[in-house]
């Protein structure tokens, strides 16, 4: 499953994205990726991540949402009229924020969900055996309901449904939301391993900055539906702003873990000044 | 054997008989209910328009029966699947109470389309099911079961066996329940949303039909005959809206409490007693005895 590398698998060009007519969340926003590559999209709450990747799956629509300006290209093509199951048979994968997986459904049956994305492809057997490779808890609960599964479990089980469709591009939408430090440890290993052994493109969005720069080749980070900083993982390391707000060097003894943690303490160095 | 216990055993199985046929129904409407969230309150209607069209090609058209019925089954199927297509699709977001408001409408522009068509009188289907009644052995005495009454809920004991087993073995039935648990997640695992939408739209309109088929059998059709609508949203709310096993159970329950009605208090009470059935079911589980969602506030 190798991919040409140098190739850009995701082109966003400009776009603008409006709610509900009256609400403007995307103001001009663009970036790119790689094929083969990770790349991160770090901003603050309301930033406008979680819509630029809808906008991308084609899923505004369900919710009164749309692209009013600017273009996305997915392997080229132009995809802002594309069904957005037919943008999964195609190769791009988005596990949503949330993890939203089918409570009332067993694992398996989340799984066998999942192989509706290998319609219409050559090689339409699904391997179940793999996402078990890659999580064995999951081996364990096969039959189990899915609503029942811990908060990682069902992490697991959201990635676990993109490995059954074996997309070119993941778009992945905070997959350390609401986990302990060990699980999200243990997801972005797989992560990268996932990206490294299937050749699969990720598109990351997070809120843990650090963790996110630690498996990607590349960042963007927005503010208020725009890029603001955009470069390589080493140059954003390097970088003072990000630094301080992203990653927060220099802040207290054991630096800040996420941005949350930068606005809390932004919060209280205005209460002191 | 008491005349009184042999009284009860025989409303007993008639009741349970047209409660099968309020199951058949049901499920037509949890079909369309689970994929769409639509609040279908023409599913009396849809079992009148596969009663006529049985009319029509066996009576009128003199098809042989059976050619008859498939026939009538094909064409209620697609009536369903150009419905969503050309209305309900374009509803999509709309707000639950004006798609059931649509639904209204679309009942009594279903009715003018059959009387204008075939009039308002009442007509009798030809009949396709044998004619020698049950004799249900009870001690001593042996408990009368109409014919067709017998033979409907053996037809619609098959078709829920069949349904239960495709549900259960076919990749399909996950895709609805996956759409019926989250849209936008089913779309991101390459479901076709509006596909499942098309399909639960044909198979509700399929299957009220074929309750509407054996239900003009048994008591002949009219243009009012939809009006077994009202204890049929009685049947899907007291059995939780989106639970396929909740149409079955309040389906046989409301049929048996109706026939019980009429035995005891008499048969113009029977409505009475399901709707205060109704009322109890809601005071005590708010979603019905098998539903898992939030009914919708209308
Ligand atoms: N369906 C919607 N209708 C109206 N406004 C919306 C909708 N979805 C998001 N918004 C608004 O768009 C803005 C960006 O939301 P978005 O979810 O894209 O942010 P985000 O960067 O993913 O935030 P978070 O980190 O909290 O997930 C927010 O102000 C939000 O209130
Ligand atoms: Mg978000």
């Amino acid at each position: 499953m190798s991919v040409a590398s140098g190739e850009t698998i995701l082109e966003i060009n400009n776009i603008e994205v409006v709610y509900n007519h009256t609400i403007q969340v995307l103001r001009g926003l663009s970036l790119s990726v790689e094929a083969g590559q990770i790349v991160a999209l770090l901003g603050s709450n309301g930033a406008g991540k979680t819509t630029t990747l809808k906008a991308v799956s084609n899923m505004l629509g369900l919710e009164r949402g749309a692209i009013t300006a600017g273009s996305i290209r997915f392997e080229g093509n132009d995809i802002r009229t594309t069904a957005p199951h037919a943008l999964v048979r195609g190769g791009l994968f988005h596990v949503m924020e949330g993890r939203r997986i089918f409570p009332d459904l067993s694992v398996d049956e989340n799984l066998i969900a999942a192989t509706y994305a290998l319609a219409g492809r050559d090689k339409a057997d699904a391997d179940f055996e793999a996402v078990f490779d890659y999580f064995p808890r999951l081996r364990e609960r096969r039959t189990g309901i899915a609503g029942y599964l811990s908060g990682g479990e069902q992490q697991m089980l959201a990635l676990g449904r993109a490995l059954i469709a074996r997309p070119k591009l993941i778009l992945m939408d905070e997959p350390s939301l609401g986990l302990s430090p060990v699980l999200v440890e243990e997801i972005f290993r797989i992560i990268r391993r996932i990206n490294e052994e299937r050749g699969v493109s990720i598109l990351l969005v997070e809120q843990n900055a650090a963790m996110a720069l630690s498996v990607a080749n590349y960042g963007y980070i927005m503010e208020q539906g725009k890029i603001v900083i955009d470069g390589t993982v080493e140059k954003l390391a390097g970088d003072r702003d990000v630094r301080e707000f992203y990653l927060g060097a220099g802040v207290g003894a054991g630096g800040l873990k996420s941005f949350r943690d930068v606005k809390h303490y932004k919060r209280r160095k205005r209460w002191l000044s | 054997m008491s005349p009184a216990l042999l009284d009860f055993v025989e409303f007993s199985l008639a009741g349970l008989c047209v409660g099968a046929l309020y199951a058949l129904t049901g499920i037509g409407f949890v079909v369309v209910y689970k994929a769409t969230r639509i609040i279908n309150f023409a599913i009396g209607e849809f079992m009148m328009i596969g009663a006529y069209f049985f009319f029509g090609l066996a009576a009128q058209a003199s098809l042989p029966n059976w050619a008859a019925i498939i026939l009538a089954l094909i064409a209620a199927g697609t009536v369903g699947g150009f419905l969503e297509r050309f209305i309900f699709r374009r509803l999509i977001g709309e707000s639950a109470i004006s798609v059931f408001m649509v639904t209204i409408g679309l009942a009594s522009i279903m009715v003018g389309l059959v009387e204008i068509a075939w009039t308002a009188d009442p007509r009798s289907l030809p009949t396709f099911l044998p004619d020698r009644p049950f004799f249900v052995p009870l001690g001593s005495a042996e408990a009368f079961l109409a014919s067709k009454n017998g033979w409907s809920f053996i037809i619609v004991a098959a078709i829920m066996a069949a349904f239960i087993t495709v549900f259960r073995f076919w990749r399909g039935g996950i895709a609805l329940r996956a759409t019926a648990a989250d849209q936008q997640a089913a779309y991101s695992v390459g479901i076709n949303v509006p596909g499942v939408f098309s399909f639960a739209w044909i198979l509700g309109a399929i299957t009220a039909a074929a309750a509407g088929i054996l239900v003009g059998s048994i008591s002949g059709i009219s243009s009012a005959m939809g009006a077994i609508g009202l204890s049929l949203i009685v049947v899907v709310i007291v059995g939780g809206l989106d639970s396929l096993a909740g149409a079955l159970v309040g389906g046989l329950m409301i049929g048996w409490l109706e026939s019980m009605a009429s035995l005891y208090i008499g048969g113009e009470y029977k409505q009475v007693a399901t709707f205060v059935i109704l009322l109890l079911v809601l005071v005590v589980k708010p979603y019905g005895l098998f539903g898992t969602h939030d009914i919708e506030r209308l």
